[in-house]
């Protein structure tokens, strides 16, 4: 299966980033074999508007099923969930060490956003 | 003679001047004062007005034809503004992040997207305290407030008016910039502090860049520093008020009374402002 996570940085031992739509990259890994894509969220940071609906598009364009950040607002929850996608939330840490928890069973499945539009 | 009241930072007295100049104004010619500010309207704290109309306002939206819709997502790939997402079958509309620009129903092989009406806000007019008022407000949650904007500016169905005063709201983003559209001269309402001016300054490179002549006042004159003195001397900007920084009108202010109301002098000096303004606007057509 394919997890969309979102990350400081370009690879598995980045952090994973707070942020959804405005974060730096979408890593999109497959599981168990981890092999990960890099998508650089350059346009929703720069996006005047609907940052987080452009970066689930992006989500949903790479065919995850599953979503990893640490925050998601209103907006971006609705479009994932219209796009099928599973929203699971986490305080933070190492993108592998997060994925440990996913396939472990840990991490809390969000049933709605939890925070406001632009926090 | 349409006057704009703008400022970059908020809260400079914005609203103040408008009520009071329009107050000022009222005795002697038929003004009209449109609060542009639909975001935060408060003019009518000030004017207390008892509507005698008020209407919706709607922006277009696009419906998807669900059953003619093949999915093919170029919509959603062409909005600009993600306000629609694509998905495996039609995509999803976010109503709010549109602006009603059309080129999905525009892109759209199967003329698949029709576009509807979509209630934003609302806009009132009438006539109160001899001023003729027209204000409007966004709905909450909404994101753009250009079309309501557009809507309080629309003078249609108002009488004829010798000076328009548009209190604009803060900044200097597209709000602001449709509030002072069209405008023949734009007041800039500072305070002398360093948020005054660093704010004055986008505000007066954003009216020049609307071409739009623009001049400054300075409002609570005592409580900061010469420095936008300096800068509007500097820049060539007639600063064509000074406010001081008067408890009575702060006062005023906080009960929500139009100080020039009451005080005949504040109410002379403005219309004096009036009359200057007008020199100008007119000054700049004959040239």
């Amino acid at each position: 299966m394919k997890i969309a996570i979102t990350a400081a940085g370009p690879d598995l031992s980045s952090a994973v980033d707070q942020r959804f739509g405005r974060g730096r990259h979408l890593l999109v890994v497959d599981l168990p074999e981890r092999t990960v894509q890099t998508i650089d969220n350059q346009a929703g940071r720069n996006a005047a508007q609907g940052a987080g609906i452009q970066a689930a598009q992006s989500v949903i364009d790479s065919g995850a099923t599953v979503l990893i950040s640490g925050h998601c607002g209103p907006k971006a929850f609705r479009a994932l969930k219209a796009g099928g996608i599973e929203v699971y939330l986490t305080s933070g840490g190492r993108v592998d060490e997060v994925l440990n928890q996913f396939e472990e069973g840990t991490l809390d499945l969000a049933p709605a956003a939890d925070v406001d539009g632009h926090w | 003679m349409k006057i704009a009241v703008a400022s970059g930072k908020g809260g400079t007295g914005k609203t103040t001047l408008s009520v009071n100049l329009a107050t000022a104004l009222a005795y002697e010619q038929s003004v009209g004062l449109l609060d542009c500010d639909v975001e935060e309207p408060n003019c009518h704290l000030y004017l207390k007005p008892r509507f005698d109309s008020t209407e919706p306002v709607s922006t277009l939206v696009p419906v998807v034809d669900q059953d003619a819709c093949t999915g093919c997502s170029l919509c959603a790939r062409a909005c600009e503004f993600h306000a629609l997402l694509a998905l495996p079958g039609p995509p999803l509309l976010l109503p709010e992040l549109c602006h009603a620009c059309g080129v999905c129903a525009y892109v759209c092989p199967e003329e698949a997207m029709s576009e509807s009406e979509r209630e934003i806000g609302m806009v009132g007019s009438g006539m109160v305290g001899g001023v003729y008022f027209r204000w409007g407000r966004l709905n909450i949650g909404e994101a753009r407030s250009t079309p309501v904007i557009q809507s309080v500016k629309d003078l249609r169905t108002a009488p004829p008016l010798d000076t328009v005063i548009i209190d604009a709201p803060p900044g200097v983003a597209c709000p602001a910039v449709e509030a002072l559209r069209d405008a023949d001269f734009a007041v800039l309402v500072t305070e002398p502090t360093p948020f005054g001016l660093h704010d004055l300054v986008l505000a007066v490179q954003t009216a020049r860049q609307m071409s739009i002549p623009c001049g400054v006042v300075i409002n609570r004159v005592g409580i900061g520093d010469e420095r936008v003195d300096d800068y509007c001397a500097a820049e060539n900007v007639p600063v064509l008020l000074r406010i001081p920084d008067d408890r009575r009108i702060a006062e005023a202010c906080s009960r929500g009374e139009i100080f020039a109301a009451g005080d005949a002098s504040f109410a002379s000096t403005l219309r004096a402002f009036a009359s200057d303004l007008r020199t100008r606007t007119q000054e700049r057509i004959t040239t």
